[in-house]
């Protein structure tokens, strides 16, 4: 709607809705284009009119928006929000997040993976809504969250579609992937300080999946987290069948580093070539592009095999 | 036992002890570590090496002990000897004893170097170490540089180096805060600890750190000679400007190696030199070598507590602190009235 009024009538606008309170009028010329009807409830955040200007403060919640056909709602995303790359990308930290800056871009509503410094109080005060949606901690949570973010922005079936698609591709291609008959051991690795995922972890939960045992768990799995600095002598010891590499964009690590170093080239996973590269981003992040995520591991597994 | 003679000269038996016990701490470093491999197996392992017979150990885990354990167990006592003796040097310049090996901005520095290198080329993991080490003795030069524009004297220096670490400090933090995704990686660096360690960073460390332990260990009398006050020293031939140039700029070489290796490892160079002024007598020339042999000691101790108390690792600096820290006030109070 904004393209059609010249500025100055929209700052007037803007003026008049920030000091008047009107009761919530129906929007003419942005209808809704699914059958969801407002004001919806996600949460414990109730949303008034379909969303027209959403700012996405998590690049997870920035794929799946655009996946499900909120795309054209969202008017700014985060500086590590980098896919589709089509998302109207800013300098907006998700980490340190400043209601002010967030404030400029004049959203109806925010979504974050985490309320962060007092956010949704503050956002609140100026009338905007946040839409937390944190690190889920399996892939059902994830699937809700597709589900979740249609509701909100008014694409109800779309999310729906997504959780159900995603869900059965996911499911596929487990069920496709080869059980070897001796159950594989893996080491993930999150950073060249061999800081790890265990099973507790949503990736963790996901390799767990696969049939695969992760070295990381030890004795409780919930130690650290789910995410302890493993020792390079235990990682040693472990000589896992697998090792899955998450830091290849953040810190350049691939096969040939992980070979170098030291004691390593002793290692069944490294003498079979058994070392996979991930893309840090997919596997750090719960979006539907999780299938490629998943893919990927069990084209390792099947290679492995 | 009415007059107690200052004790000016390391004694046999006292020197014998520390080797003794710096060997043994090694020795069950080796031993036991976060791979259970069994410490008889382990002793096999040197035996066969030693005499060339058949070793206990698989190919792998003959690598966990001499790819992994004992490179960080060198690592360890290298980085414990270096912070140590630096600690004591500059308690000794400074006539300050609250002086760390940190005090004229090489933790900032180094800091400050590491961090940019994570921020601008996240994937050229190798330049870590070196820019720590350039970063280190780059804001200790500032600091000399700063304090002797300003006057002579170690007030200055000193002054000297709170700015320029407030500086870097601020320049490191704001580079962090402009990245916030590589705050893991700097924040694991700051921490200290030896988990990433091989033969690669015990040689890379051991050249600056031997030479800077000769250079201390030689002018451990000029020291002696500085604590009087710098009036006294001159009275006696010694130049205190130009000796103080050269125990500060070994210590600091000691420092910066330290920290590339192992980032920020806190309360070595406090703790230590104190314990063995303690035990053994104020006098440098015992001070300086007991320091490099107990704090070695005591950072092979540390680290073996970092890599076997949980599944994991902790950090380094946080074990350094939470049991030197109550150690240290159980020996000032079992010496209480020695300590001037």
């Amino acid at each position: 709607m904004s393209r059609r009024f010249p500025p100055i009538m929209l700052a007037l606008l803007l003026i008049l809705a920030g000091c008047a309170s009107h009761a919530p009028d129906q929007d003419s010329t942005a209808a809704p284009d699914t059958e969801t009807t407002f004001p919806v409830t996600v949460g414990s955040v109730t949303i008034d009119r379909q969303p027209t200007r959403i700012v996405s403060l998590s690049p997870s919640s920035t794929e799946t928006l655009f996946a499900v056909g909120a795309g054209p709602q969202v008017v700014a995303v985060d500086s590590l929000s980098d896919y589709p790359p089509q998302a109207p990308h800013t300098q907006l930290s998700s980490l340190s997040p400043d209601p002010e800056a967030i404030a400029g871009y004049r959203p109806d509503l925010v979504v974050t993976s985490a309320d962060r410094d007092g956010l949704s109080a503050a956002l609140a005060k100026i009338g905007v809504k946040t839409l937390v949606m944190p690190d889920p901690k399996n892939l059902d949570e994830a699937y809700d969250q597709f589900l979740q973010l249609g509701r909100a922005t008014g694409h109800q079936a779309e999310g729906e579609s997504l959780a159900r698609q995603t869900r059965t591709d996911i499911d596929k291609i487990i069920a496709d992937t080869p059980k070897p008959a001796r159950v594989p051991t893996y080491y993930y690795e999150l950073d060249q300080t061999y800081y790890s995922a265990t099973s507790a972890t949503f990736i963790g939960g996901i390799l767990g999946r696969f049939g695969l045992k992760n070295i990381a768990d030890g004795n409780d799995p919930g130690t650290s987290g789910g995410y302890p600095q493993l020792s390079a002598e235990r990682i040693l010891q472990s000589n896992p069948d697998l090792i899955f590499l998450a830091d290849t964009k953040c810190c350049g690590q691939n096969a040939q580093t992980v070979g170098a170093r030291p004691g390593w080239s002793t290692l069944t996973a490294v003498r079979e070539g058994h070392v996979f590269p991930l893309d840090d981003d997919l596997a750090s992040r719960w979006s539907p592009r999780l299938v490629d995520l998943v893919r990927a591991v069990s084209d390792a597994i099947t290679r492995s095999q | 036992m009415t007059v107690r003679r200052p004790v000016t000269r390391l004694r046999p038996r006292t020197v014998l002890l520390a080797g003794l016990v710096l060997l043994a701490v090694i020795l069950v470093a080796v031993l036991v570590g976060a791979a259970d491999l069994g410490w008889q197996r382990v002793l096999g392992e040197l035996w066969a090496q030693l005499t060339g017979g058949r070793s206990p150990l698989s190919e792998r885990e003959a690598a966990i002990v001499w790819q992994l354990r004992v490179p960080r167990v060198l690592l360890a006592a290298l980085v414990g000897a270096a912070l140590a003796a630096a600690g004591a040097t500059f308690q000794g310049v400074f006539r300050n004893p609250l002086a760390d090996p940190y005090l004229l901005g090489s933790s900032a520095g180094a800091g400050m170097a590491a961090t940019l290198v994570v921020v601008l080329a996240p994937a050229a993991t190798g330049w870590v170490q070196p820019a720590a080490f350039a970063g280190a003795l780059g804001g200790v030069w500032l600091s000399w540089l700063l304090g002797r524009s300003a006057g002579s004297g170690t007030a200055t220096l000193l002054l000297a180096g709170v700015a320029v670490g407030a500086f870097l400090a601020a320049v490191q933090t704001f580079a962090q805060q402009l990245n916030t995704e590589t705050i893991r990686q700097v924040y694991t660096w700051m921490l200290g600890g030896l988990a990433v360690s091989g033969w690669h960073e015990v040689l890379t460390a051991l050249p600056y750190i031997a030479l800077a332990a000769v250079v201390l260990c030689v002018s451990a009398r000029l020291l002696d000679v500085l604590t009087l006050g710098d009036a006294e020293a001159a009275s006696l031939g010694v130049r205190p400007g130009r000796v103080r140039m050269v125990l500060l700029a070994a210590a600091s070489l000691a420092t910066a190696a330290a920290v590339s290796v192992s980032g920020l490892i806190g309360f070595v160079g406090i703790v230590v030199p104190h314990l063995v002024r303690l035990l053994a007598g104020a006098s440098y020339r015992v001070v300086l070598p007991l320091s490099l042999a107990g704090g070695a000691a005591f950072l092979v101790v540390a680290d073996q507590v970092a890599r076997s108390v949980l599944p994991g690792e902790l950090p380094l600096g946080v074990v350094t602190a939470f049991t030197g820290a109550p150690f240290f006030v159980f020996v000032l109070r079992a010496s209480r009235g020695k300590v001037s």
